[in-house]
């Protein structure tokens, strides 16, 4: 029983020194690069997600793994780090890479026909639509018969009763 | 009659659009820097790697600067041109070495030819964004004040050279 009790110390102070051994190796790292800041990696993809890649046109900055990307994402995670706002590093990007960069394109008189173009071919459809069936019931309008006519009509209709019946 | 003619007239007007998509480059993406003054710089020389330039040094005088690297497939294609042009003693080019080794690019320079007045070194690529460098080569012209008048992105070809860059630089270098 002593043996016993003596081997469980032996090992409970074998795991205690091997846990206070091991956090050594993390302490001696050195000063956490910006990209594995939690806080300014959740800023930048927020930001990247909604910029255009220039080498790869149709994936976002956030997604791509082009070197232009690369590069962009760090830019960006330095201005977070130098305290700008979202709006001047968006701004920083524009100035340099052009309203192209922005899957957000502002309103402005040249992109007045991309935002308003798809409401604008709408109401185009939509005012065809209504003149085109307007016109149709204009041509299926009730033509009025004359008396003899609605007596033909009838006697159809009174024949066809009569062979049913038989 | 009518209802024969729309669709063709759709059907024209759809295609003219489509051809002339067709025509256009997507990579060609307008730079917001034309007729605003060049972002400056101070860099570290390529050959002489303790001498800086700086970008104020080339004021009063019409300059190119191309952007190149020795990674770079298609600088290969426009090199020769460059060459020509800097031995015409037109204008002179100043090369910024993107993101490149010194060593690779010093034997690049001496295997292709070097028509730079200065190489300047961008190792990390910082310049490279001030100047909205996504694809390498690019070439800006640049005036007597310090102000971009034309970017050029991919390679400069004799065409480009001929029909735009040329004349531009005449007209720039008559100004005062």
């Amino acid at each position: 029983m002593m043996r016993q009790f003596s081997d469980v110390v032996k090992v409970t102070i074998f795991i205690f020194v091997l846990f206070s051994v091991f956090p050594l190796s993390t302490w001696a790292k050195e000063a956490i690069p910006v990209a594995e800041d939690p806080d300014i990696e959740k800023r930048m993809l927020a930001l990247t997600v909604d910029l255009r890649c220039l080498v790869c046109q149709n994936e976002s900055i956030a997604d791509s793994r082009a070197e232009f990307s690369n590069d962009i994402r760090r830019e960006i995670r330095e201005q977070i780090k130098d305290n700008k706002t979202d709006k001047e590093i968006v701004q920083f990007l524009v100035d340099r890479y052009g309203d192209f960069v922005l899957y957000n394109p502002p309103m402005k008189p040249t992109t007045i026909l991309l935002w308003f173009g798809p409401a604008i071919l709408f109401a185009i459809g939509l005012g065809s639509l209504i003149v085109y069936l307007k016109r149709r019931r204009l041509q299926i309008e009730d033509v009025s018969l004359s008396q003899e006519q609605l007596k033909e009509a009838e006697a159809l209709l009174n024949e066809d009763k009569k062979g049913k019946n038989v | 009659m009518m209802r024969y003619l729309m669709p063709l007239a759709i059907f024209i007007v759809l295609a003219v659009f489509l051809l002339v998509g067709l025509t256009l480059n997507p990579r060609q993406v307008p730079s917001p820097l034309i007729d605003k003054p060049a972002p400056k710089f101070q860099l570290n020389q390529l050959h002489e790697s303790d001498k800086i330039m700086s970008s104020e040094d080339n004021l009063g005088k019409v300059w190119m600067l191309n952007v190149w690297a020795s990674w770079c497939v298609a600088c290969r294609d426009e090199h020769p041109l460059l060459v020509q042009l800097a031995n015409s003693g037109i204008i002179p080019i100043y090369g910024l070495n993107y993101k490149d080794e010194r060593n690779t690019a010093l034997q690049w320079l001496k295997r292709y030819g070097d028509p730079y007045a200065i190489s300047i070194v961008d190792t990390d690529g910082k310049v490279g964004i001030n100047y909205g460098v996504y694809g390498v080569p690019e070439t800006y012209v640049i005036d007597k004040q310090g102000i971009i008048r034309h970017k050029q992105i991919g390679p400069v070809t004799v065409d480009s050279l001929e029909k735009t860059i040329l004349p531009l630089i005449k007209e720039l270098q008559n100004q005062a």
